[in-house]
């Protein structure tokens, strides 16, 4: 029994190990471009790097170890991990302006390739706002509202697509409203402002519909816990995204004022 | 330039709903817990309506300073129109919240187990009282007064 004990545990450390590998490679290498590109172009500022390792380690905390165990039986600890992984994870990645690196790391020609995908129709159409919010609220109310959430847990395989799902979508909500790797499809601060406000009531309402109704398999004390940490959590990383693209807005104004004195 | 008066304005009346929803956050659901996280009688308008508010207010209240710190960098802010336009904003959000969301919409109520009758009009009165200091306030300051700032400055 002592050596079985032993076995499971030692089965754990590997999968934990193999699990973070390849968050340590993507920490590598974009502490390679960076230093690589720093040679020929401006200083890449150091908080940046520093929110390309918060995000994976959102990320990684999310689909590994203790609170991502946790998350298969405990409603709660989901929540924290979908917290971290469509949300948190998401704002922190793109604080790192990923897409600038690869630019300014890439060869031209390739660069030229990838800029090029960045303005066709299909990255203008997922990322206009409210395409990117229907893709990221409509995936949540659909998870909780109907049987998901528990064929979730019962499929390797939708619990792959479903945790990828959840991250991609959070990241391309984030990048459709804040600006700062470059975006070629740009739309109003009207439009930005008002999509951020309804996603936000969006996300406030499925908690409180989630505290009201627990998805298939989960005991209303739990769903109660889990519904107000979505609701406070959310709140907590929306307020982020609002003070950012108010930031943007007044940036922007500045640097108008700045423009017509020159003038 | 008249922008900027309304700019006053408007960023008065946002930043007031925001303290509203904020102070209602605070002192009647996380210190007093008086409010309810989710009363279950709630039906699904109070909860759109509730989740609507929630998330403008957030927004408003962190826009409306921006807004100042935009009008202030242009020494356009009119201290005394926008607080104004603040007391304004916060007692139209209170009469929505003690009248439309608590009564109407039935989203929670003040409080629970007490006779609530009371409560609805202390609230109620003091919104209203709120809204018409406000008013006095917008009043007494025209906003013509914030155009002079905004021609005192070079850039306008």
């Amino acid at each position: 029994m002592h050596l079985h004990e032993h076995s499971a545990a030692e089965i754990q450390v590997v999968e934990l190990i193999g699990g973070i590998v390849p968050f340590l490679l993507l920490i590598f290498v974009y502490l390679i471009s960076v230093y690589y590109t720093n040679q020929s172009y401006k200083t890449w500022p150091l908080y940046r790097i520093l929110c390309w390792i918060l995000g994976l380690l959102s990320i990684a905390v999310s689909l590994i170890g203790p609170i991502a165990d946790r998350a298969h039986t405990n409603f709660n600890a989901h929540m924290y991990t979908h917290l971290l992984l469509g949300m948190l994870g998401p704002l922190f990645i793109a604080f790192a302006a990923p897409t600038t690196l690869l630019l300014r790391t890439l060869p031209t020609n390739y660069a030229r390739l990838v800029s090029k995908f960045l303005k066709s129709t299909y990255v203008r159409t997922v990322s206009h706002p409210i395409t990117a919010s229907l893709l990221n609220m409509g995936g949540l109310w659909l998870l909780y509202t109907t049987d998901l959430y528990s064929a979730m847990h019962d499929s390797k395989l939708l619990y792959l697509l479903i945790h990828i799902h959840v991250f991609l979508a959070g990241y391309l909500f984030t990048i459709s409203l804040l600006y700062i790797d470059p975006t070629a499809h740009r739309t109003s601060f009207t439009m930005r402002a008002t999509v951020l406000v309804l996603a936000m009531a969006g996300h406030g309402i499925l908690s409180k519909w989630i505290y009201a109704h627990p998805p298939a398999g989960i005991k209303i004390n739990d769903a109660q816990q889990g519904g107000m940490t979505m609701y406070y959590g959310g709140d907590l990383i929306d307020l982020v995204m609002v003070i950012a693209l108010c930031y943007q807005y007044f940036r922007n104004k500045q640097t108008m004022v700045e423009k017509s004195i020159v003038r | 330039m008249k922008n900027d008066a309304s700019k006053n304005f408007w960023s008065g009346i946002l930043f007031g709903l925001g303290t509203v929803a904020f102070i209602d956050e605070v002192v009647f659901h996380q210190l007093l817990h008086w409010h309810h996280f989710y009363d279950l009688s709630t039906p699904s308008i109070g909860l759109v309506s509730d989740g609507l508010f929630h998330a403008f207010s957030w927004f408003a209240t962190v826009f409306a300073l921006f807004l100042v710190a935009d009008l202030r960098k242009r020494n356009a802010w009119n201290k005394k129109r926008w607080f104004g336009a603040e007391l304004v904003g916060a007692g139209i959000f209170n009469l929505y919240d003690g009248i439309i969301q608590h009564k109407m919409m039935r989203i929670h109520q003040i409080r629970y187990d007490v006779e609530i009758i009371y409560y609805d009009v202390v609230w109620n009165v003091i919104a209203a009282l709120i809204l018409v200091i406000g008013l006095y306030i917008l009043k007494k300051n025209p906003s013509n007064s914030s155009r002079k700032a905004g021609e005192d400055n070079a850039l306008t």
